[in-house]
């Protein structure tokens, strides 16, 4: 162990050869609880902007209006209150309101799973339904024009289209989530921060932890970022189309590009 | 049979108001089996509004739409059936931009008819063929210039067995040197027997493939009739001044 005159990458090394395998424990902790509440926060989102997205007619009767009417307004709620309170207050309404009220103990990392899932879900609500928006008004138009139902129309054209339009936003709410995650430390969800503060704490290190802590959490951030990138590109595809086979030559693969024209053969 | 129940689709006294602006004001005509009709008028007149009416992308403020004599607002009435059987195509072609082609032609066979995936391909195919583009079977739609999205949006319509055809100015949007294919295309099925309904302007298609022409002004039906003799002796003094003004150009 180094003593207090060591120096600062003498304690860098310490914390890394004896907590090494903590700090990679918390991380993996931090990507599961960041990865899990995305997900499910998506689903939330792509169903809750699916009711808000739903035209708002008395077409289908009056019961159906006002069931809609207060779907929607419960849902806005939900949107309002959870975007527009911190997530580290989040985590102790939850947590301890589960606890207090519905005496209901959750284990830490559930409670993690439930914050942040719901919390993303708030985020993601609002872009899911841009996305639904952005998406060009004829495409539903052209989907029930040709006989799809409203719901055969959002799922089949009109949601893969937002869904598509709205990745990068969702690769960057998983980003937030990875660094966000760290409020989860107040209710001791063993995530990267939580173990970080027991280690500094140990030793009155904070310098020094932290700043391991820190290229963790960057390392894991850049390499998603990177990653999802790199997904958009490849989910793209080419701009321009191969005719597979000419007439005259029916191997040949004759690239085309919007024009038609022959770019190559 | 008398004149009405030979009608595949009628329009009875059909008015349609966006607030205080009335654009459909009591139109009455009838399409029967095997007629191509051309509606022409300005900018304006409620053509694309009447042809949004008639598969209820639009709710008609009063009167009816009768497919073969039934309501088409009956209560229980299958509105996605009767899409399916009365088919549309549009000005900017709405190809559904996240399917190939191919995929585009088969979804809704698929989802609406429940015709099984094989079946829908190979029916699709046949159609992609028939309109030049079964070469493109994979381009997705961002791939292919506005001529041949329109056509693989012809196949789209014809790939659910439509008993009538309605297209919304379906070379509007394209570049001149595009516009001779997809009329082509038309002229085929203008031929081959389909009732069509369509809202041009392209006075030539009109004149000469057309069965009828319906001069629309103003949210109403000024006159139709024959083509021949609506081009070379309109009655009234609108549809005069419109056909001087767009065979003008
Ligand atoms: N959804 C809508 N809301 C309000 N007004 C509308 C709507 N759709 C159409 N209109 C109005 O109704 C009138 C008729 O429109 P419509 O699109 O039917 O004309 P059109 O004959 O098809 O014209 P064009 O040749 O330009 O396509 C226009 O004045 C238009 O502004
Ligand atoms: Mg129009």
């Amino acid at each position: 162990m180094p003593t207090a005159q060591s120096g600062f990458f003498e304690w860098v090394f310490f914390f890394i050869k004896t907590y090494g395998t903590l700090f990679l424990k918390g991380a993996g902790t931090t990507l599961l609880i960041a990865l899990t509440g995305t997900l499910v926060g998506f689903i939330i989102g792509l169903a809750v902007g699916y009711v808000r997205a739903i035209p708002r007619d008395r077409e289908g009767g009056a019961v159906r209006y006002w069931l809609l009417k207060l779907a929607r307004t419960l849902l806005g709620v939900y949107i309002e209150v959870f975007r527009s309170t911190p997530m580290i207050v989040q985590s102790m309404v939850i947590f301890y309101g589960a606890s207090s009220v519905l005496h209901i103990n959750l284990p830490y990392l559930l409670a993690g799973f439930i914050i942040v899932s719901i919390n993303t879900g708030a985020y993601l609500s609002e872009i899911v339904r841009g996305g639904i928006q952005s998406v060009d008004p004829g495409q539903m138009e052209a989907a029930l024009a040709i006989g799809m139902t409203y719901g055969q129309a959002m799922l089949h054209v009109v949601l893969p289209q937002a869904i598509r339009n709205i990745l990068p936003a969702l690769g960057n709410e998983f980003v937030v989530n990875i660094k966000d995650t760290s409020v989860l430390n107040v209710i001791s969800v063993t995530e990267l921060y939580f173990v970080s503060k027991s280690a500094a704490g140990t030793y009155f290190k904070y310098f020094e932890v932290f700043f391991i802590t820190s290229v963790i959490y960057f390392v894991m951030t850049f390499t998603v970022t990177r990653f999802l990138r790199w997904v958009e590109k490849k989910m793209d595809g080419p701009q321009n189309y191969a005719v597979h086979g000419s007439q005259t030559v029916p191997d040949v693969e004759i690239e085309l590009n919007a024009k038609g024209g022959a770019l190559s053969e | 049979m008398s004149e009405e129940n030979a009608a595949i689709l009628q329009v009875h006294h059909l008015s349609k108001s966006f607030g205080d602006h009335e654009v459909l004001r009591d139109v009455d005509f009838a399409v029967s089996r095997g007629e191509v009709i051309s509606i022409i008028g300005s900018s304006g007149s409620g053509k694309s509004t009447l042809l949004r009416c008639m598969n209820l992308l639009e709710k008609p403020t009063s009167g009816e739409v009768l497919f073969h004599g039934e309501n088409i607002r009956t209560p229980g009435f299958n509105l996605q059936t009767y899409r399916a059987r009365v088919g549309m195509v549009f000005q900017q072609f709405n190809l559904f931009s996240n399917m190939t082609a191919l995929e585009n032609c088969v979804v809704c066979q698929m989802k609406v008819l429940h015709r099984s995936r094989v079946q829908a391909q190979n029916i699709a195919m046949a159609f992609l063929e028939k309109v030049g583009m079964s070469a493109y079977v994979k381009a997705k739609p961002r791939q292919l210039y506005g001529g041949q999205k329109q056509r693989v949006a012809i196949a789209r319509a014809l790939a659910m067995n439509p008993e009538v055809l309605l297209f919304d100015e379906p070379t509007s949007a394209l570049d001149p040197e595009m516009v001779g294919e997809v009329l082509a295309v038309m002229k085929d099925l203008a031929s081959s027997g389909l009732t069509m309904l369509v809202v041009t302007h392209e006075m030539g298609f009109a004149r000469d493939v057309s069965d009828r022409v319906v001069f629309m002004d103003g949210g109403v039906i000024l006159e139709s009739g024959d083509p021949e003799v609506l081009f070379t002796h309109p009655t009234q003094a609108r549809t005069r001044d419109f056909l001087a003004r767009i065979l003008e150009n």
